[in-house]
Parts: structure tokens; sequence; C-alpha cells
């Protein structure tokens, strides 16, 4: 009887402890929130948000902190590499998970995974040895353009390849999670694989591969390192791909010596995680409410 | 367009877009391993030589300092975040709550885990300026912990549903508690655990962003929690656009060892899950 005790004890014992460190994540969550946006009230007392996003003067000697040459960069470096890999890694995980065959798959799939862990340090390596001199040597004499390597268009490729093990996996597991009835009754009235690769497994796995695209957006979005190392880091508006840029997650790192000094400048750095951490925000709900509701409507089970 | 035509064209494609990625692929592992093994051939003295006084200048010196960093910062934070995690990931299941909070709950996480990891360096280094402290080694294994945490606990609630519910069923039957029958189904979820954790250091051991703000970054040897440490990804960070090629080189073989370490967290995640399945195959079933 004493032991059942001690027994029941333990268990409530670690359940409040349980408790305790979940409650302490939320405690962080809600300290995240309120430390960026308190700290980010000095810059937003002077400026309104509006001309914070929509000014292109950024020269924090001045005072001028217009982000629209960062937000324009990072909008073109994401959805230039987004428009790089989507087409690309929903076209391979189709076939590696329909047409592979299986012995080969499995490895595949091993290297992809490795991929996904790589450092994003690395690849930024990697494009400063190999895609910066591709982009200025073939890519820019291809499209008639002088460039000197440290471009928009470079750091999307770079983006672009981070994005690629992101997207494929989730696209190929929900691909493989489909029941195989679903491909022989189609295959069986006479349709071609690609035919059924359209009509019913894109919709079918539909959920699974625009929660990957999702996902894949948020790593391109909020990836520093490897972006900040071939952008070229100028704050202008960028008149081409071609030209060096500078995204909102390199201004930050970009300005790391100075932030301690000035506290606007320290304050509008801030704003922009505010801004970073408000997007991520917005698209992980997004993501979660489209999932839910595709996977209510496109139910095959 | 004949249907026929139309396979075929689109089974081109495919062919093209896996070609694509797999040479971008190898091309990013196969430059690193080339460039970082030639230095590392050349010198092999490099990863165990502490930084010379002029280090950053060309002068004398390896990269032993960021691999202790590195080495000193992922692992206690590894440990950290994984024994809240675990907790976490239990308290996420239905024995603790309903499944409708816990969804909600996982939303957060999910969250956490889409934030760029400049954010977390960017929430600690304002507690830092708030404390009057600088960066240094404890302040980075705190990030690296909080940057891990959802990582973990996301593959370890996975792998925890995936348990089948015959193996709580019956410990619960036999009169167990919620912890001892937590227990029972952590062992077999045990090779998704294994997984989750070490995808989470593999986050901490290859992020720089968050590192840079925190953990001081000097080029000197790791002295004690309160003082500055280097890293791995920031020093690549930092030195692979260096005028001197001494010390670009040195990036090239951080960079090598970098890789290194993540294939060797990879297939460690990979045997370990083999090995752990031989025991549980089969046992809920």
């Amino acid at each position: 009887m004493r032991k059942q005790n001690t027994r029941g004890k333990l268990d409530k014992a670690i359940k409040c402890l349980m408790a305790i460190i979940v409650s302490e994540v939320f405690i962080f969550f809600a300290a995240l929130l309120v430390m960026l946006i308190q700290r980010s009230q000095l810059i937003l007392s002077r400026y309104t948000v509006w001309e914070l996003l929509f000014s292109s003067e950024w020269d924090p000697d001045k005072g001028l902190y217009g982000f629209l040459p960062a937000v324009t960069g990072t909008f073109f470096v994401t959805v230039l590499s987004l428009l790089i890999a989507i087409p690309i890694s929903i076209l391979s995980a189709v076939y590696i998970s329909e047409y592979m065959p299986s012995a080969v798959k499995s490895y595949f799939q091993a290297f992809i995974d490795v991929l996904a862990g790589i450092p994003s340090v690395v690849f930024g390596l990697c494009a400063l040895l190999v895609l910066m001199p591709f982009t200025r040597d073939v890519i820019g004499p291809l499209f008639g353009v002088k460039t000197t390597g440290m471009c928009v268009f470079t750091a999307a490729l770079v983006l672009a390849a981070m994005v690629f093990p992101v997207i494929i996996s989730i696209t190929v597991e929900s691909l493989g999670i489909l029941p195989v009835g679903l491909k022989e009754q189609f295959l069986s009235l006479g349709a071609t694989k690609w035919q059924l690769i359209e009509m019913v497994l894109f919709r079918a796995a539909g959920p699974g591969i625009i929660s990957g695209i999702i996902l894949g957006f948020g790593r391109a979005f909020g990836e520093t390192m490897a972006v900040v190392m071939v952008i070229g880091n100028k704050n202008i508006l960028i008149p081409s791909l071609f030209s060096p840029g500078q995204t909102l997650p390199g201004i930050i790192v970009g300005s790391f010596n100075e932030m301690m000094s000035v506290p606007e400048h320290q304050s509008a750095l801030i704003f922009i995680s505010l801004v970073l951490f408000i997007i991520v925000l917005f698209f992980n709900i997004l993501a979660n409410i489209i999932k839910n509701r595709l996977k209510s409507r496109w139910r095959y089970e | 367009m004949n249907k026929y035509v139309k396979e075929s064209i689109f089974k081109v494609l495919m062919v093209i877009s896996v070609f694509i990625v797999i040479a971008y692929l190898v091309m990013i592992v196969g430059i690193n391993v080339v460039k970082g093994g030639i230095v590392l051939i050349k010198n092999p003295a490099v990863v165990v030589t502490a930084p010379g006084p002029k280090y950053l200048l060309g002068g004398e010196g390896g990269i032993l300092h960021a691999i202790l960093g590195s080495i000193l910062m992922v692992v206690p934070s590894t440990c950290i975040s994984c024994a809240a995690s675990y907790l976490i990931a239990l308290f996420l299941q239905v024995d603790y709550i309903k499944n409708k909070l816990s969804n909600k709950l996982r939303v957060v996480f999910d969250v956490l885990w889409g934030i760029p990891s400049i954010i977390y360096g960017i929430f600690i280094l304002n507690i830092l300026i708030i404390t009057n402290r600088r960066g240094s080694l404890g302040a980075g294994i705190i990030t690296l912990a909080l940057l891990q945490m959802p990582v973990i606990v996301r593959y370890m609630d996975e792998a925890l549903n995936s348990v089948p519910n015959g193996i709580r069923e019956s410990a619960y039957s036999l009169g167990a508690t919620r912890l001892e029958t937590a227990i029972a189904a952590t062992k077999y979820a045990l090779p998704g655990i294994i997984a989750g954790v070490l995808m989470g250091m593999g986050r901490a051991m290859g992020d720089a962003a968050s590192v840079i703000f925190t953990s001081g970054a000097g080029n000197s040897m790791p002295k004690g929690l309160s003082k500055s440490a280097a890293s791995l990804p920031v020093l690549i960070f930092q030195q692979a656009n260096s005028f001197y090629p001494s010390v670009r080189e040195h990036a090239y073989a951080a960079s090598f060892v970098l890789i290194f370490i993540v294939i060797i967290l990879n297939t460690v995640s990979r045997l370990c899950s083999k090995h752990f399945q031989k025991f549980t195959l089969g046992s809920g079933k």
C-alpha cells in the first residue's frame, strides 16, 4: 500500500514538473514577443510603421531608417529562390516516390536527409566558391549584364539549394502514405502514370505538398548567414537581379558592431526582428489552417 | 497532345530535375570536402593547434578554439534541451491533457521552430544588455538550448504519437501509473526520439546567426562559462571573405570538419534507429 502511494506521488510530481516546463516555454514565447515590441517602441515613437517600411533611405548616422531596400531585397530573394526550387523539387520528389526502384530510393532519401542537416554557413561558403564565379562568368554574360557575382541572383540560387531537401522530403513522405488502392484503381482504367500523378496524387497529397512549400518558404525567408555571405550587403533599392542588395536579417548581422552604441539604431534593428517574427507567425498559422482545411476536404482513407 | 507524349515529356523533365538536385548537392558537399581536404592534408595540425596572437591577420595558429567552443556549447545545450523536451513531449500526449489543447500547443512549437535563429540571438543579446553582461559561453549554451528545443520536442512528439495504443492500454491495465506507461511507450519510440535529438544537435552545431551575438565569438580558447567562446560556423562566416589566404583556408578546413560532424551525426542516428527497431518491431502488433 505504501509503495502504491510513492508511485502515485512520483507520478503527480513529474506531472507538475512537466506543467512547469511547458509554462516556462510559454513564458519564453511571451517574453520574446513583449521584449521585441517594447524595445522597438523607441523607433516607433519617432517614425510610423509606414515610414519605416516604405522609405528607401538608410543612413543611421543621419537618423534615416528606411527598410524598403531590405524589404524588396528579401522579397525578391525569397520569391526567386522558391520559383527555382518549387518545380524542380516537386518533380524530383514525384520521380523519387513513383518511378525510382525502392532499393535506390532509400539511399536517395538518406542523401536528402544529410543535406537537410548541412549548416547554412557551409552552403554560403560553397556559394562563395562556386556559385559566385558561375553567376559572374556564365549567367551574367548570358543575359548581357556585367556583375560581380555578389548579387541577388546568386543568393536566390543558394537559397533554392537549401529549400530542396525541405520540400522534397515532405512531398515524398506525403506521396508515400497514400493507399496503393488509389493508384491501382486509376491505372486500371487505362490512365498513364503522369495522368495518375496529375489528377490523383497531386490532389491527394496536396496538403502535404503545400505545407512543405510553406516550410520551405520559412527556411528561405529566415535564412541569414548564407545570404549575407553572397548578396553583397548594399542597402540600396536593387536596380536589377544582378546587383548587390540587402535582406532584413542581413541588416541585423551587418550592423552587429554598431548595434550596441546608438539606442535608436538598436531599436530599429529590433523592429526588424519584430517584423520577421510577425511574418513567420502569420505564415505558420496560415499553413496550419490550410493543412486542416485541406485535410478535411481531401480525405483518402 | 497525346497522353503518352505528355507522359514522356514529363518523365524527361523529372529526370532532369532529379539530376539538377543531385548535381547541386554533390557539388556543395564535394567542393567543401575537396577544398577543406586539401588544407587538412597539407597541414593536419590546423585542427589541434590553438590560434596565435595575430591569427586573423594571417598569423600562426589553428582552429582548435572553434572546435572546442562548438563542442562545449553544443553538448551541454543538447543535454539541457533534451531533458526539457522529453518532459514537454510526454506532456503533449493524451495521457496528461486533452487532444484539443495539445494540438494548440503544437502550433506554438511549430512557430518557435520556424522563427529565424537570428531572433533567438537578438533575444538573448537583449537580456545580456539588460543585465549588463557580455557574450559568453554560458549565454551561447542557453541560446542553443532554446534554439533546438522546438525541433526535439516536435520529433519526440511525433515518435511518441506513433506508438501503438495497445502498449499504453496494456500498461494501464496492469495498474501502471502515467509515468510508468510513458516510460514503456518511450522504449517503443526510441528510434524516433534519438533521431530528433540528433536533428536538434545538428541544428545547434551549424547555426551561426544566433551564436554570433551571444557567445562573444572572439578568437581565444574557451576558458570558462562567463568567458567568450568561438564556434565553427561563426569562424567560417567571419573568415570566408578574409584577405589572407591562410585565414580563408582555415574556414575551408572548418567547413570540412563541420560537414564531417553532420554526416557522423546522421549516420549515428540511422544506426541507432536500426538497432532499436530490432527490439520494437512487431512487439506492439
